[in-house]
């Protein structure tokens, strides 16, 4: 087990009395690419302005390579922030916005220019040198600013929705991007999001936040076959969602009954606990076959075309039943009023019992 | 009736134009008088007056009396503007948007009300009437001025540059010499234009606050008491082309600033 870059022990966090963040803890690793995933609102940034030294927890602490950093501010961090405006200083060129870092560490002139070069290179933009910032697109300042987070060789760098203000395609791109050069730099990344796709494509550890808690976290395979919580199976992908309560147990299984009948499975949970079956969308089906458990029937409500697939919701008929949400292949037919039995094989239940 | 509109709206903007340019015209045309009296027929162009002027002591030594306190009023207001501006932006106060209300309040009050408040304060703390005493007015009166346009440049966004330069090391000094000042500079040197041209031509405070060495404009209106002459209309042409100088620079400045 290699030893932890970052730590951050539980952290608790408000403005004015609102609580922001409530007891969060959180591991980062050398050489890791970490994405806080969350609604707006949840605390990611309050948390990655702790990290950054912006801010001061109101309990909690934060180390650094074992440096406690909890007071320590920004200038003095082994840390670097790339902001969502990206904050260039318009009044440089992008080569002394690179540079500024150094400059600010001694760096001599020839030196500074020379590794501002490199980190352009890196990046992708070694012919903005001499620019100023207002002649570049958004995605070449975001690099910029990359750039000049990147040449100072921080420990972490951190990433506040770093793509929120670029036009669909451009974010895609640039995502892939990102994770190219966190791979080639090594350094650690902490970037922090809303998009669930976003945080799919690039995490190595993603982190689950709603309302100043971490729900979940884990690689993004982990957590989205097997969330940890409701919120995470909803927020991470989109899945199904069917109460139920756990009726009997035995030392393999227990069986959980919903409005839809009993259901057996594979768990451990505690006789009469209320508990919370998911099913993600790829595994919900509208065709049984011999392995199909089933959820009564549904009126289809929407059906969205997706090129490789369609998306279908339904509406359950039975009192109190779900929304039924699935990924069917592009051709099968199915309209809108459509009456559907929606099914799916029983290991595709997921099990929360948060 | 397309064409009468045409004509009527001309006519409108001539009788506009000429009512704001005319006195001016007619100033600094009879300064060339050469001649004793500033009234038609002309009888120049002549220098004359002007010379007269520059060797007029009282005149000469009150324009650099002007001229230090515009200066001097100018660069203290904007210091204290900037700092103001500086440390609302940056830190949350109990009631920062009444005490910013009340900083800019002077802006609303006469120059009149202010002058009498300042006579009686410095009456009281036994200041006497002088060109400090009025270089204090001024700053009174600009600041508010200064603080908005500095404050109104302060956005989320010159924040989020400030903690960029803090977060790749920068010293709070290096943060101001090297980020902050060079961004607002448009806005700085604004600020202190307009201070400077509000201070050279403002008369009700430094009437109220001088005695014996004064300001241009009451130098000037000492000078009409006995009169119009050709010497008060070179006078204030002088007054004028300061004024008009000040205002190209402060126009440059800002057209300079946007962005191609
Ligand atoms: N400076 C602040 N003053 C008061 N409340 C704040 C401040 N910053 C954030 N908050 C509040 O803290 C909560 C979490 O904010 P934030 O960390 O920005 O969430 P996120 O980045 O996940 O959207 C929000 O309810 C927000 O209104
Ligand atoms: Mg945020």
């Amino acid at each position: 087990m290699t030893e932890a870059l970052v730590e951050m022990k539980n952290i608790s966090h408000s403005f004015g009395r609102a609580g922001v963040l409530h007891d969060v803890s959180l591991t980062i690793n050398p050489g890791s690419y970490t994405v806080l995933l969350g609604p707006s609102g949840s605390g990611k940034t309050t948390l990655l302005s702790i990290l950054g030294g912006f801010l001061v927890p109101r309990k909690g602490s934060v180390l650094i390579r074992g440096h406690n950093c909890t007071m320590m501010p920004p200038a003095k961090r082994p840390t670097t922030t790339v902001f969502q405006d990206y904050a260039l200083f318009p009044h440089m060129s992008v080569g002394n916005n690179v540079g500024f870092g150094l400059r600010m560490k001694g760096v001599v002139k020839s030196e500074r220019d020379r590794l501002a070069h490199e980190a352009l290179v890196i990046v992708g933009l070694p012919e903005a040198f001499k620019k100023k910032p207002h002649q570049l697109s958004g995605g070449q300042r975001q690099r910029v600013a990359l750039a000049r987070a990147l040449v100072v060789k921080p420990a972490v760098l951190l990433l506040d929705e770093p793509l929120g203000a670029l036009d669909l395609k451009l974010r895609r791109q640039m995502q892939d991007e990102l994770k190219i050069i966190q791979k080639q730099v090594g350094t650690a990344f902490v970037h922090v999001t809303h998009d669930q796709e976003e945080a799919m494509a690039l995490a190595d550890h993603c982190v689950v936040m709603n309302q100043g808690r971490i729900e979940d976290e884990g690689t993004p395979e982990r957590v989205y076959a097997k969330p940890a919580t409701r919120f995470s199976a909803t927020f991470m992908g989109e899945s199904t969602i069917i109460p139920g309560e756990v009726t009997s147990v035995t030392s393999t299984a227990i069986s959980v009954n919903t409005v839809f009948g009993s259901f057996p499975i594979i768990a451990t949970a505690e006789e009469g606990a209320k508990v919370t079956l998911a099913i993600r969308p790829e595994h919900m089906r509208l065709i049984r076959d011999s392995r199909s458990i089933t959820f009564g029937s549904a009126e289809v409500t929407a059906v969205v075309f997706q090129g490789s697939f369609k998306r279908v919701v339904a509406a359950s008929k039975t009192l109190s039943g779900p929304t039924f949400i699935a990924k069917i292949p592009a051709t099968h037919e199915v309209a809108v009023g459509d009456t559907v039995t929606p099914c799916c094989h029983i290991e595709n239940l997921i099990m929360l019992t948060k | 009736m397309r064409g009468l509109m045409k004509l009527f709206s001309a006519i409108y903007a001539l009788a506009i134009y000429g009512f704001i340019f005319l006195p001016v015209v007619v100033l600094v045309v009879f300064s060339l008088q050469s001649t004793a009296f500033p009234i038609p027929p002309f009888t120049g162009p002549s220098t004359r007056w002007y010379e007269a002027v520059m060797n007029d002591p009282r005149l000469t030594s009150a324009l650099f009396n002007s001229l230090a306190v515009a200066i001097i009023s100018s660069v203290v207001a904007v210091a204290l503007g900037f700092v103001s501006a500086w440390g609302f932006a940056r830190f949350v106060l109990p009631g920062s948007a009444v005490m910013r209300g009340l900083i800019t309040l002077p802006l609303t009050v006469s120059y009149l009300i202010i002058g009498m408040g300042l006579l009686v304060i410095f009456n009281m703390i036994g200041l006497p009437k002088n060109l400090i005493a009025a270089g204090i007015g001024h700053v009174v009166i600009n600041l508010p001025l200064c603080f908005a346009i500095i404050y109104s440049q302060m956005g989320d966004h010159q924040i989020n540059i400030e903690r960029a330069a803090r977060d790749l090391g920068a010293t709070e000094w290096n943060v101001l010499w090297l980020v902050t000042l060079p961004i607002l500079w448009p806005a700085i040197f604004a600020s202190l234009f307009l201070s400077m041209t509000f201070s050279w031509d403002e008369f009700v405070i430094s009437f109220l606050l001088t005695r014996f060495d004064t300001t241009l404009p009451v130098e000037i209106w000492n000078l009409l008491r006995s009169g119009l002459n050709p010497k008060t209309n070179a006078v204030g042409s002088l007054v004028f082309a300061v004024s008009v100088v000040a205002a190209i620079v402060l126009e440059l400045i800002l057209l300079r600033r946007r962005p191609a």
